[in-house]
């Protein structure tokens, strides 16, 4: 049985969508953020190799480090900020329950 | 879709099926039309053929390509076209496909960019995710001043002779176009917004060894921030994120080399049913609302639409079935199987 957390994503016009998705099915988050039907890209299909899954990190979740792979891409990519993270990298577990992410404009 | 008279055109590559966009779906139509007799002509805005297997991820592995437990992604490729080959198909490589006309006698007229025209009573458009692009950053005047300046894309070094030259980066192209106008320029900047770089460690050692032997200026931890010049290009405004200080430079080019990222392109324009940024198909045969168009792979959309490899091979594999009982109505089709009647290659 997985259990569901919260996850809030504020779309490019602003609007605020709660959603939820299961733990331990192995999904990422930029999965999870295009099985609710937010329009995330995802050219590459999370192989951190496009940034078009970029969001901004808004809640204050301890996420694991990024990758060189992640960084790299995040290098290339447009509107990096400091708390740019590309949703493909990050898994969807208990402890990022209650994330709060702001969609990136295309990268 | 204008109509325009067959007679009226010369120079013309003429086929049995234009394949738009070389991935492995579209290579994978040039061996099952070969084997019921169907030529094809692939057109690709890339200048090689793999689509975003080639272009974005080719030393990935695949998994799940029936038959292969593991591939990369570039041997896919180099199968399918080995696999091809014997049907001889016809490549207009670096052009993307920008008009569809339709003819007097019922064929179409695919013309490209740079005006090639191909010719072909069916068009299979097998784009992926569109047509590659450079990736633009976002910098007032940046259009203003392209080819007056500003170039994404790096065709013919030469006109960087003696010139001063600003090259924006952290990857490959950057790092190896460095390495490269070092010699040709007259001055040669690359400005990246780290320190570490994506490419190749031999282009990035070159690179730094340029840099202390005061070949080229390397500016990291910094951004182009403004371009400036009348007509055109003259200087840009280069931020340094470290010490928080501007600096102006002058130079005649302003190079992003940024990678490329795929738009739908002029597709849109083509008067095809389309559901978002996909072609609407019937999947009896992935024939889209213009009879004698299709789209195959993952640029097609219908109830189940799974953007898989795999399932690109089978619709083209349909696909080009439906294509020949167009092109033959009066004939009929019989399945033969390549183990009891191999592949008779193209004289």
């Amino acid at each position: 049985m997985n259990d569901l957390i919260t996850v809030f994503v504020t779309d490019l016009e602003g609007t605020r969508h709660e959603i939820q998705a299961p733990t331990g099915m192995g999904l990422n988050l930029m999965e999870a953020m295009k099985a609710n039907g937010l329009p995330v890209k995802a050219t590459c299909g999370g192989m951190a190799m496009c940034a078009t899954c970029q969001c901004y990190l808004e809640s204050d979740h301890e996420l694991p480090e990024q990758s060189d792979d992640e960084l790299d891409m995040l290098d290339q990519a447009f509107f990096v900020k400091d708390n740019s993270r590309l949703g493909c990298q990050i898994h969807i577990t208990d402890e990022i329950d209650g994330i709060i992410l702001r969609l990136a404009p295309e990268a | 879709m204008n109509v325009i008279f067959a007679r009226d055109i010369e120079d013309m590559i003429e086929t049995d099926i234009i394949i738009i966009g070389a991935g492995p779906c579209g290579l994978f139509t040039v061996f099952e039309a070969g084997l019921i007799k169907l030529r094809c002509h692939l057109i690709d805005s890339l200048p090689q053929p793999g689509g975003q297997l080639a272009e974005i991820y080719p030393k990935k592995p695949i998994y799940d390509v029936p038959g292969f437990p593991s591939i990369l992604a570039g041997e896919l490729v180099d199968n399918l076209i080995e696999q091809g080959a014997p049907f001889k198909p016809g490549f207009t490589l670096g052009e993307r496909a920008e008009e569809i006309e339709k003819t007097d006698d019922e064929q179409f007229i695919v013309t490209t960019n740079r005006g090639t025209k191909h010719k072909a009573p069916i068009i299979a458009i097998a784009g992926g995710l569109g047509c590659f692009e450079p990736r633009k950053p976002e910098l007032d005047r940046l259009t203003d001043f392209e080819d007056k300046g500003v170039d994404y894309i790096i065709k013919d070094p030469e006109k960087f002779r003696d010139k001063k030259v600003v090259i924006a980066g952290g990857g490959d192209s950057a790092l190896d176009w460095t390495n490269f106008l070092a010699d040709v320029a007259s001055e040669v900047t690359l400005v990246h917004r780290r320190t570490k770089f994506r490419g190749a460690l031999d282009s990035v050692e070159k690179v730094e060894e340029l840099s202390s032997a005061g070949k080229i200026d390397l500016i990291t931890n910094a951004e182009v921030k403004s371009l400036h010049g009348d007509d055109s290009l003259s200087g840009v405004t280069i931020y340094d994120k470290v010490n928080d200080n501007e600096v102006r430079k002058d130079c005649d080019y302003f190079i992003p080399l940024f990678g490329l990222s795929p738009k739908l392109g002029p597709l849109k324009e083509w008067g095809l049913d389309l559901n978002k940024e996909s072609i609407s198909v019937d999947t009896l045969d992935y024939s889209t609302n213009v009879p004698g168009i299709y789209a195959i792979g993952d640029i097609n959309d219908y109830e189940g639409k799974l953007r898989l490899i795999l399932c690109g091979f089978h619709e083209a594999t349909l696909m080009v079935q439906s294509a020949y009982k167009r092109i033959h109505p009066d004939k009929n089709l019989v399945l033969k199987y390549t183990t009891v009647s191999g592949v008779n290659a193209f004289e």
